[in-house]
Protein backbone atom coordinates (compact mmCIF):
# COMPACT_ATOMS: atom_id res chain seq x y z
CA UNK A 1 0.00 0.00 0.00
CA UNK A 2 1.18 3.56 -1.05
CA UNK A 3 1.33 5.90 1.86
CA UNK A 4 1.42 10.05 1.16
CA UNK A 5 4.15 11.46 3.63
CA UNK A 6 4.41 14.71 4.98
CA UNK A 7 7.49 16.36 2.53
CA UNK A 8 9.45 18.14 5.02
CA UNK A 9 9.39 15.87 7.84
CA UNK A 10 11.12 12.28 8.27
CA UNK A 11 11.15 10.04 6.26
CA UNK A 12 10.52 11.89 3.32
CA UNK A 13 13.73 14.27 3.91
CA UNK A 14 16.01 11.24 4.69
CA UNK A 15 15.11 9.77 0.86
CA UNK A 16 15.26 12.97 -0.53
CA UNK A 17 18.58 13.62 0.78
CA UNK A 18 19.81 10.43 -0.35
CA UNK A 19 18.64 11.09 -4.02
CA UNK A 20 19.91 14.50 -3.97
CA UNK A 21 23.45 13.28 -3.42
CA UNK A 22 23.19 10.64 -6.05
CA UNK A 23 22.04 13.59 -8.03
CA UNK A 24 25.19 15.15 -7.12
CA UNK A 25 26.98 12.29 -7.78
CA UNK A 26 25.76 11.70 -11.04
CA UNK A 27 25.12 15.15 -12.29
CA UNK A 28 28.17 17.29 -10.23
CA UNK A 29 31.09 18.31 -11.19
CA UNK A 30 33.90 20.80 -9.99
CA UNK A 31 32.10 23.48 -12.15
CA UNK A 32 28.52 22.62 -10.84
CA UNK A 33 27.26 21.83 -7.60
CA UNK A 34 23.27 20.80 -6.87
CA UNK A 35 21.60 20.86 -3.70
CA UNK A 36 17.94 20.12 -2.44
CA UNK A 37 15.95 23.06 -2.13
CA UNK A 38 12.26 21.59 -1.03
CA UNK A 39 11.00 18.58 -1.44
CA UNK A 40 7.28 18.99 -2.81
CA UNK A 41 5.84 15.23 -2.39
CA UNK A 42 6.57 11.85 -1.39
CA UNK A 43 5.15 8.73 -1.27
CA UNK A 44 6.34 5.35 0.46
CA UNK A 45 5.28 1.98 -0.59
CA UNK A 46 6.45 -1.28 1.13
CA UNK A 47 7.40 -4.13 -1.21
CA UNK A 48 7.22 -7.20 0.16
CA UNK A 49 10.17 -9.74 0.53
CA UNK A 50 12.16 -6.77 -1.34
CA UNK A 51 12.51 -3.33 1.15
CA UNK A 52 10.88 -0.18 0.96
CA UNK A 53 10.19 2.58 -1.95
CA UNK A 54 10.07 6.31 -2.06
CA UNK A 55 8.90 8.48 -4.90
CA UNK A 56 9.76 11.74 -4.27
CA UNK A 57 9.65 15.20 -6.20
CA UNK A 58 12.31 17.29 -5.64
CA UNK A 59 13.01 21.26 -6.38
CA UNK A 60 17.00 20.97 -6.53
CA UNK A 61 19.33 24.34 -6.83
CA UNK A 62 22.41 25.25 -8.60
CA UNK A 63 25.08 25.84 -5.93
CA UNK A 64 26.76 28.57 -7.62
CA UNK A 65 23.57 30.33 -8.85
CA UNK A 66 20.91 30.14 -5.96
CA UNK A 67 18.04 31.36 -7.89
CA UNK A 68 18.08 28.67 -10.56
CA UNK A 69 16.39 25.39 -9.67
CA UNK A 70 15.34 22.40 -11.41
CA UNK A 71 12.49 20.25 -10.68
CA UNK A 72 13.22 16.27 -10.39
CA UNK A 73 11.51 13.16 -9.90
CA UNK A 74 13.47 10.76 -7.99
CA UNK A 75 12.60 6.78 -7.21
CA UNK A 76 14.64 5.59 -3.91
CA UNK A 77 14.46 1.67 -2.98
CA UNK A 78 15.68 0.84 0.07
CA UNK A 79 16.87 -2.95 0.26
CA UNK A 80 15.60 -5.21 3.16
CA UNK A 81 18.86 -5.80 3.30
CA UNK A 82 21.15 -3.55 4.87
CA UNK A 83 24.54 -4.15 3.29
CA UNK A 84 23.10 -3.43 -0.10
CA UNK A 85 23.20 -0.18 -1.13
CA UNK A 86 19.89 1.76 -2.09
CA UNK A 87 18.70 2.38 -5.77
CA UNK A 88 18.03 5.38 -6.76
CA UNK A 89 16.62 6.32 -10.38
CA UNK A 90 16.40 9.83 -10.96
CA UNK A 91 14.66 12.45 -13.99
CA UNK A 92 15.56 16.25 -14.25
CA UNK A 93 13.55 18.35 -16.08
CA UNK A 94 14.81 21.49 -17.29
CA UNK A 95 18.22 22.30 -18.02
CA UNK A 96 21.05 22.49 -15.49
CA UNK A 97 23.67 25.34 -16.23
CA UNK A 98 26.09 24.43 -18.36
CA UNK A 99 29.05 23.70 -16.66
CA UNK A 100 31.57 23.12 -19.18
CA UNK A 101 33.48 26.47 -18.90
CA UNK A 102 33.94 26.37 -15.34
CA UNK A 103 35.27 22.75 -15.50
CA UNK A 104 37.80 23.38 -18.14
CA UNK A 105 38.80 26.61 -16.04
CA UNK A 106 39.38 24.79 -13.56
CA UNK A 107 41.25 21.19 -15.11
CA UNK A 108 43.52 23.87 -17.25
CA UNK A 109 44.45 25.91 -13.30
CA UNK A 110 45.31 22.41 -12.00
CA UNK A 111 47.55 21.00 -14.81
CA UNK A 112 48.97 24.02 -15.01
CA UNK A 113 50.30 23.74 -11.11
CA UNK A 114 54.22 23.28 -10.54
CA UNK A 115 52.95 21.37 -7.65
CA UNK A 116 50.65 18.96 -6.59
CA UNK A 117 47.54 20.81 -4.78
CA UNK A 118 47.18 20.13 -1.34
CA UNK A 119 44.96 22.02 1.05
CA UNK A 120 42.53 21.19 4.49
CA UNK A 121 39.70 22.23 5.96
CA UNK A 122 37.61 23.40 3.72
CA UNK A 123 35.06 25.18 4.47
CA UNK A 124 37.58 26.25 7.32
CA UNK A 125 36.35 26.52 10.93
CA UNK A 126 34.41 29.84 10.22
CA UNK A 127 32.66 28.86 7.37
CA UNK A 128 34.70 30.59 4.36
CA UNK A 129 35.55 28.84 1.12
CA UNK A 130 38.64 30.52 -0.77
CA UNK A 131 37.62 30.87 -4.40
CA UNK A 132 40.26 28.93 -5.58
CA UNK A 133 38.88 25.92 -3.72
CA UNK A 134 35.55 26.73 -4.27
CA UNK A 135 36.02 23.85 -7.39
CA UNK A 136 37.56 21.35 -4.79
CA UNK A 137 34.41 21.28 -2.41
CA UNK A 138 31.89 20.71 -5.39
CA UNK A 139 34.04 17.77 -6.50
CA UNK A 140 34.05 16.57 -3.10
CA UNK A 141 30.39 17.12 -3.18
CA UNK A 142 29.92 14.97 -6.21
CA UNK A 143 32.34 12.23 -5.05
CA UNK A 144 30.97 11.88 -1.33
CA UNK A 145 27.27 11.83 -2.99
CA UNK A 146 28.55 8.44 -3.93
CA UNK A 147 29.94 7.09 -0.33
CA UNK A 148 26.50 8.35 0.97
CA UNK A 149 24.62 6.58 -1.90
CA UNK A 150 26.15 3.03 -1.04
CA UNK A 151 25.91 3.91 2.71
CA UNK A 152 22.65 5.17 3.18
CA UNK A 153 19.50 3.36 4.32
CA UNK A 154 16.20 4.68 6.09
CA UNK A 155 17.71 5.05 9.31
CA UNK A 156 20.66 7.57 7.87
CA UNK A 157 20.91 11.11 6.07
CA UNK A 158 24.25 12.38 5.53
CA UNK A 159 25.90 15.47 4.86
CA UNK A 160 28.99 16.06 3.46
CA UNK A 161 30.83 18.19 6.79
CA UNK A 162 34.26 19.35 5.40
CA UNK A 163 36.81 18.43 3.84
CA UNK A 164 39.69 17.86 6.15
CA UNK A 165 42.55 16.96 3.90
CA UNK A 166 42.84 16.77 -0.26
CA UNK A 167 45.67 15.85 -1.46
CA UNK A 168 46.87 15.65 -5.68
CA UNK A 169 47.88 12.62 -7.12
CA UNK A 170 50.33 13.29 -10.13
CA UNK A 171 49.14 10.77 -12.98
CA UNK A 172 50.25 9.91 -16.54
CA UNK A 173 47.08 10.25 -18.22
CA UNK A 174 44.59 13.02 -18.84
CA UNK A 175 43.21 12.16 -15.66
CA UNK A 176 42.80 14.69 -12.45
CA UNK A 177 43.28 12.32 -9.22
CA UNK A 178 42.77 13.58 -5.68
CA UNK A 179 42.83 11.66 -2.21
CA UNK A 180 39.94 13.10 0.09
CA UNK A 181 39.75 12.75 4.11
CA UNK A 182 36.14 14.24 4.21
CA UNK A 183 33.97 14.58 7.39
CA UNK A 184 30.31 13.29 6.83
CA UNK A 185 27.54 14.03 9.34
CA UNK A 186 25.30 12.02 9.81
CA UNK A 187 21.82 13.60 11.30
CA UNK A 188 20.21 10.50 13.18
CA UNK A 189 23.12 9.43 15.02
CA UNK A 190 24.64 13.25 14.91
CA UNK A 191 28.41 11.41 14.43
CA UNK A 192 31.13 12.75 12.57
CA UNK A 193 32.64 9.76 10.35
CA UNK A 194 35.95 10.60 8.68
CA UNK A 195 35.79 9.27 5.52
CA UNK A 196 39.05 8.70 3.39
CA UNK A 197 37.83 8.37 -0.83
CA UNK A 198 39.98 8.39 -3.94
CA UNK A 199 38.61 10.75 -6.98
CA UNK A 200 38.99 10.54 -10.85
CA UNK A 201 37.61 13.13 -12.71
CA UNK A 202 38.43 14.61 -16.53
CA UNK A 203 36.09 17.26 -17.92
CA UNK A 204 32.92 15.68 -19.99
CA UNK A 205 33.29 12.81 -17.75
CA UNK A 206 31.33 11.70 -14.31
CA UNK A 207 33.10 11.49 -11.26
CA UNK A 208 34.52 8.39 -10.17
CA UNK A 209 35.37 7.40 -6.88
CA UNK A 210 37.88 4.68 -7.43
CA UNK A 211 38.62 3.42 -3.86
CA UNK A 212 36.79 5.20 -0.27
CA UNK A 213 36.97 3.50 3.69
CA UNK A 214 35.56 4.70 6.27
CA UNK A 215 38.63 6.35 8.93
CA UNK A 216 38.50 5.32 12.64
CA UNK A 217 37.06 8.08 14.82
CA UNK A 218 40.03 10.35 16.45
CA UNK A 219 39.81 8.21 20.17
CA UNK A 220 41.48 10.43 21.95
CA UNK A 221 38.27 10.74 23.61
CA UNK B 1 32.41 34.19 15.47
CA UNK B 2 33.32 35.32 19.10
CA UNK B 3 35.49 33.07 21.08
CA UNK B 4 33.96 32.18 24.44
CA UNK B 5 36.42 34.59 26.33
CA UNK B 6 35.12 36.82 24.36
CA UNK B 7 31.68 36.20 25.11
CA UNK B 8 32.55 36.30 28.41
CA UNK B 9 33.51 39.63 28.19
CA UNK B 10 31.11 40.90 26.34
CA UNK B 11 28.74 39.61 29.22
CA UNK B 12 30.44 42.08 31.55
CA UNK B 13 30.53 44.70 29.59
CA UNK B 14 26.68 44.88 27.96
CA UNK B 15 25.79 44.56 31.72
CA UNK B 16 27.85 47.01 32.70
CA UNK B 17 26.94 49.34 29.77
CA UNK B 18 23.06 49.20 30.30
CA UNK B 19 22.67 48.64 34.43
CA UNK B 20 18.70 49.80 33.92
CA UNK B 21 17.80 46.74 31.43
CA UNK B 22 20.91 43.72 31.56
CA UNK B 23 22.11 41.99 35.03
CA UNK B 24 24.69 39.33 34.94
CA UNK B 25 24.44 36.40 37.44
CA UNK B 26 26.23 33.01 37.49
CA UNK B 27 24.28 29.97 37.52
CA UNK B 28 26.52 27.62 38.35
CA UNK B 29 30.18 26.07 37.14
CA UNK B 30 31.02 23.91 34.19
CA UNK B 31 32.47 20.63 34.61
CA UNK B 32 36.55 22.34 33.56
CA UNK B 33 35.34 24.79 36.02
CA UNK B 34 33.96 27.79 34.20
CA UNK B 35 31.59 30.31 35.35
CA UNK B 36 28.23 30.14 33.60
CA UNK B 37 26.94 33.41 32.93
CA UNK B 38 23.40 34.16 32.64
CA UNK B 39 22.12 37.51 31.69
CA UNK B 40 18.43 39.05 32.80
CA UNK B 41 17.03 41.16 30.46
CA UNK B 42 13.84 43.68 31.07
CA UNK B 43 13.08 46.86 32.86
CA UNK B 44 13.25 46.41 36.18
CA UNK B 45 9.12 45.95 37.67
CA UNK B 46 7.63 43.67 40.04
CA UNK B 47 5.81 40.43 39.53
CA UNK B 48 7.56 40.29 36.14
CA UNK B 49 7.35 37.24 34.09
CA UNK B 50 9.91 35.95 32.04
CA UNK B 51 10.82 33.83 29.09
CA UNK B 52 14.23 32.13 29.56
CA UNK B 53 16.31 31.15 26.42
CA UNK B 54 19.40 29.29 26.20
CA UNK B 55 21.98 29.02 23.42
CA UNK B 56 25.10 27.00 23.04
CA UNK B 57 24.00 23.28 23.99
CA UNK B 58 26.23 21.92 21.68
CA UNK B 59 29.25 22.64 21.02
CA UNK B 60 29.91 22.56 17.26
CA UNK B 61 26.57 25.12 16.96
CA UNK B 62 27.86 28.18 16.73
CA UNK B 63 25.88 30.21 15.39
CA UNK B 64 23.95 29.33 18.14
CA UNK B 65 25.45 31.43 20.76
CA UNK B 66 25.92 34.40 18.15
CA UNK B 67 21.98 34.11 18.61
CA UNK B 68 22.12 34.51 21.80
CA UNK B 69 24.89 37.62 21.39
CA UNK B 70 22.57 39.05 18.69
CA UNK B 71 19.44 38.97 21.20
CA UNK B 72 20.76 40.91 23.71
CA UNK B 73 21.87 43.42 21.57
CA UNK B 74 19.22 44.50 19.91
CA UNK B 75 17.45 44.42 23.21
CA UNK B 76 19.86 47.27 24.33
CA UNK B 77 19.59 49.12 21.16
CA UNK B 78 16.08 48.84 20.04
CA UNK B 79 14.57 49.90 23.91
CA UNK B 80 13.14 53.24 23.94
CA UNK B 81 13.18 53.19 19.63
CA UNK B 82 11.57 49.93 18.74
CA UNK B 83 7.75 49.85 20.04
CA UNK B 84 7.63 45.93 20.02
CA UNK B 85 11.03 45.91 22.08
CA UNK B 86 10.60 48.10 24.53
CA UNK B 87 6.97 46.55 25.44
CA UNK B 88 8.37 43.38 25.37
CA UNK B 89 11.28 44.51 27.95
CA UNK B 90 9.11 46.55 29.98
CA UNK B 91 6.54 43.66 30.74
CA UNK B 92 8.64 40.71 30.59
CA UNK B 93 12.19 39.65 31.50
CA UNK B 94 14.12 37.53 29.29
CA UNK B 95 17.07 34.99 31.10
CA UNK B 96 19.12 34.98 27.95
CA UNK B 97 22.29 31.96 28.46
CA UNK B 98 24.67 32.80 25.69
CA UNK B 99 26.52 29.30 26.17
CA UNK B 100 25.66 26.37 28.08
CA UNK B 101 28.13 23.91 27.28
CA UNK B 102 31.40 26.27 27.39
CA UNK B 103 33.83 23.23 27.51
CA UNK B 104 32.22 21.68 24.39
CA UNK B 105 32.72 25.40 22.92
CA UNK B 106 36.32 25.64 23.99
CA UNK B 107 36.78 22.41 22.84
CA UNK B 108 35.99 23.84 19.36
CA UNK B 109 38.13 26.59 19.32
CA UNK B 110 41.37 24.57 20.18
CA UNK B 111 40.79 20.95 19.12
CA UNK B 112 37.99 19.80 17.35
CA UNK B 113 35.54 22.22 15.33
CA UNK B 114 32.89 19.05 15.13
CA UNK B 115 32.62 18.52 18.82
CA UNK B 116 28.89 18.09 19.60
CA UNK B 117 28.97 16.73 24.00
CA UNK B 118 30.03 18.15 27.16
CA UNK B 119 33.75 17.32 28.21
CA UNK B 120 33.08 15.19 31.61
CA UNK B 121 35.12 11.92 32.28
CA UNK B 122 33.81 9.15 33.48
CA UNK B 123 35.47 6.54 35.39
CA UNK B 124 33.79 3.48 32.83
CA UNK B 125 35.68 4.65 29.38
CA UNK B 126 38.20 6.54 27.81
CA UNK B 127 35.71 8.45 25.65
CA UNK B 128 34.73 11.96 26.98
CA UNK B 129 31.11 13.75 27.52
CA UNK B 130 27.47 13.43 27.33
CA UNK B 131 24.55 14.83 25.07
CA UNK B 132 23.49 17.79 27.09
CA UNK B 133 20.38 17.65 25.07
CA UNK B 134 19.65 13.79 26.16
CA UNK B 135 20.36 14.26 30.08
CA UNK B 136 17.64 15.93 30.83
CA UNK B 137 14.64 13.98 33.27
CA UNK B 138 12.06 13.62 29.85
CA UNK B 139 11.77 10.00 29.34
CA UNK B 140 15.53 9.72 30.02
CA UNK B 141 17.42 7.36 27.85
CA UNK B 142 14.16 5.80 26.15
CA UNK B 143 14.78 6.15 22.12
CA UNK B 144 16.86 8.52 20.17
CA UNK B 145 19.92 8.19 22.74
CA UNK B 146 22.91 6.30 23.44
CA UNK B 147 23.98 4.42 26.17
CA UNK B 148 27.16 4.25 25.38
CA UNK B 149 29.40 7.29 26.35
CA UNK B 150 31.84 6.89 23.46
CA UNK B 151 28.47 8.14 20.86
CA UNK B 152 27.50 11.25 20.26
CA UNK B 153 23.87 11.25 21.25
CA UNK B 154 24.93 9.53 25.10
CA UNK B 155 22.62 10.08 27.50
CA UNK B 156 24.93 10.54 30.10
CA UNK B 157 24.80 7.86 33.54
CA UNK B 158 22.36 9.43 35.06
CA UNK B 159 20.01 12.67 34.40
CA UNK B 160 21.38 15.56 34.91
CA UNK B 161 24.66 13.81 35.62
CA UNK B 162 25.96 17.00 33.86
CA UNK B 163 26.74 20.02 36.18
CA UNK B 164 26.10 22.34 33.21
CA UNK B 165 22.25 20.86 32.72
CA UNK B 166 22.08 20.39 36.68
CA UNK B 167 22.70 24.44 36.93
CA UNK B 168 19.91 24.87 34.01
CA UNK B 169 17.12 22.58 35.56
CA UNK B 170 17.93 24.02 38.90
CA UNK B 171 17.57 27.54 37.99
CA UNK B 172 14.43 26.95 36.22
CA UNK B 173 12.92 24.50 38.70
CA UNK B 174 13.63 27.93 41.76
CA UNK B 175 11.98 30.61 39.16
CA UNK B 176 9.56 27.92 37.92
CA UNK B 177 6.34 30.55 39.23
CA UNK B 178 8.20 33.25 36.61
CA UNK B 179 8.99 31.27 33.74
CA UNK B 180 6.44 31.40 31.27
CA UNK B 181 8.07 30.14 27.90
CA UNK B 182 11.32 28.14 27.35
CA UNK B 183 13.29 28.67 24.04
CA UNK B 184 16.81 26.74 23.04
CA UNK B 185 18.62 27.40 20.33
CA UNK B 186 20.48 25.18 17.96
CA UNK B 187 21.06 24.13 14.33
CA UNK B 188 21.12 23.30 11.70
CA UNK B 189 18.24 22.28 9.76
CA UNK B 190 15.73 25.11 9.99
CA UNK B 191 13.18 24.05 12.62
CA UNK B 192 10.86 25.18 14.64
CA UNK B 193 10.06 21.95 16.93
CA UNK B 194 7.98 21.65 20.12
CA UNK B 195 7.09 18.42 22.45
CA UNK B 196 7.18 15.89 22.55
CA UNK B 197 10.45 14.27 20.94
CA UNK B 198 10.49 11.69 23.64
CA UNK B 199 7.32 10.37 22.71
CA UNK B 200 5.05 10.78 19.73
CA UNK B 201 2.10 11.62 21.97
CA UNK B 202 1.06 15.01 21.32
CA UNK B 203 1.19 18.00 24.40
CA UNK B 204 -2.00 18.86 25.49
CA UNK B 205 -1.91 22.21 23.79
CA UNK B 206 -1.14 21.13 20.63
CA UNK B 207 -3.13 23.02 18.27
CA UNK B 208 -2.23 26.37 20.01
CA UNK B 209 1.86 25.63 19.63
CA UNK B 210 1.34 24.40 16.54
CA UNK B 211 -0.30 27.66 15.12
CA UNK B 212 2.42 29.57 17.38
CA UNK B 213 5.37 28.04 15.59
CA UNK B 214 3.36 28.11 12.20
CA UNK B 215 3.12 32.16 12.86
CA UNK B 216 6.90 32.78 14.38
CA UNK B 217 8.10 30.69 10.81
CA UNK B 218 6.39 32.56 8.81
CA UNK B 219 7.74 35.69 10.82
CA UNK B 220 10.90 33.96 9.70
CA UNK B 221 10.68 33.53 6.16
CA UNK B 222 8.69 36.64 5.46
CA UNK B 223 12.64 38.87 5.48
CA UNK B 224 15.02 36.77 3.66
CA UNK B 225 12.80 33.86 2.65
CA UNK B 226 14.15 31.25 4.42
CA UNK B 227 12.16 28.06 4.77
CA UNK B 228 11.39 26.84 8.30
CA UNK B 229 9.19 23.25 9.15
CA UNK B 230 8.06 23.18 12.02
CA UNK B 231 6.38 20.80 14.26
CA UNK B 232 6.65 17.94 17.26
CA UNK B 233 10.09 16.73 17.65
CA UNK B 234 9.47 12.84 17.47
CA UNK B 235 7.73 13.19 13.94
CA UNK B 236 9.32 15.98 12.45
CA UNK B 237 13.15 15.33 12.72
CA UNK B 238 13.64 12.37 15.08
CA UNK B 239 12.40 10.94 18.26
CA UNK B 240 14.77 11.81 21.15
CA UNK B 241 14.96 11.69 24.97
CA UNK B 242 15.99 13.77 27.16
CA UNK B 243 15.34 17.07 25.70
CA UNK B 244 15.59 20.29 27.68
CA UNK B 245 12.55 21.24 25.74
CA UNK B 246 10.05 18.40 26.78
CA UNK B 247 11.54 19.00 30.19
CA UNK B 248 10.82 22.56 30.80
CA UNK B 249 7.41 21.71 29.23
CA UNK B 250 6.76 18.61 31.66
CA UNK B 251 7.69 21.30 34.42
CA UNK B 252 4.74 23.21 33.65
CA UNK B 253 6.02 25.90 30.81
CA UNK B 254 3.39 25.50 28.23
CA UNK B 255 5.17 27.62 25.54
CA UNK B 256 8.55 25.11 24.82
CA UNK B 257 10.37 25.50 21.54
CA UNK B 258 13.63 24.07 20.28
CA UNK B 259 14.84 26.36 16.88
CA UNK B 260 17.31 24.78 14.70
CA UNK B 261 19.04 27.22 12.44
CA UNK B 262 20.66 27.38 9.40
CA UNK B 263 21.12 25.67 6.90
CA UNK B 264 20.11 22.92 5.76
CA UNK B 265 23.49 21.51 5.07
CA UNK B 266 25.39 22.48 2.39
CA UNK B 267 27.71 24.39 5.28
CA UNK B 268 25.89 22.63 7.94
CA UNK B 269 28.11 24.01 11.46
CA UNK B 270 30.43 25.56 9.53
CA UNK B 271 28.38 28.20 8.53
CA UNK B 272 30.01 31.19 7.05
CA UNK B 273 30.19 34.16 8.72
CA UNK B 274 28.49 36.50 6.19
CA UNK B 275 25.55 34.24 7.49
CA UNK B 276 25.44 35.42 11.57
CA UNK B 277 23.96 38.63 10.76
CA UNK B 278 20.94 37.43 8.14
CA UNK B 279 20.18 34.21 10.26
CA UNK B 280 20.07 36.30 13.43
CA UNK B 281 17.80 38.93 11.86
CA UNK B 282 15.07 36.76 10.78
CA UNK B 283 15.29 34.20 14.19
CA UNK B 284 14.95 37.92 15.79
CA UNK B 285 11.14 37.97 14.32
CA UNK B 286 10.33 34.49 15.38
CA UNK B 287 11.52 35.15 18.51
CA UNK B 288 9.75 38.54 19.49
CA UNK B 289 6.51 37.01 17.63
CA UNK B 290 6.85 33.69 20.27
CA UNK B 291 7.86 36.54 22.88
CA UNK B 292 4.71 38.34 21.94
CA UNK B 293 2.23 35.73 21.92
CA UNK B 294 3.52 34.69 25.47
CA UNK B 295 2.89 38.35 26.92
CA UNK B 296 -0.80 38.13 25.22
CA UNK B 297 -1.61 34.93 26.93
CA UNK B 298 0.24 34.99 30.29
CA UNK B 299 -0.64 32.47 32.73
Amino acid sequence: AAMELPPSHYPATRAAALAAAFVCYRRGSPGRGLALRAVRRAVRQGIDGVGTKYHLELVLEDILDKDRTVNCTAEVLYHLSKTTAPDVQFTIEGELKNADEADDIFYNRIKSLEKELVAENIPDSHGNVSPEMEPIRLLACAASGYVIWQNSTENTKFQLAQIKHVKQVKRSDEYLEFDYTILLHEMVSQEIIPWQMTVLWHPRHSVQVTQDSQQPKHISE
Amino acid sequence: YDSMKQIADWTADIAAQNPDLVSRSVIGETYEGRPMYLLKLGKSGSNKKAIFMDCGFHAREWISPAFCQWFVKEAVETYGKDTAMTTLLNSLDFYVLPVLNIDGYVYTWTSDRMWRKTRSKTSVSRCIGTDPNRNFNAGWCKIGASKSPCDSTYCGPAPESEKETKALADFIREHLSTIKAYLTIHSYSQLLLFPYSYTYQLPSNYEELNSIAHAASQKLSSLYNTKYTYGPGATTIYPAAGGSDDWAYDQGIKYSFTFELRDTGRYGFALPESQIQPTCEETLLAVKYIANYVLEHLY
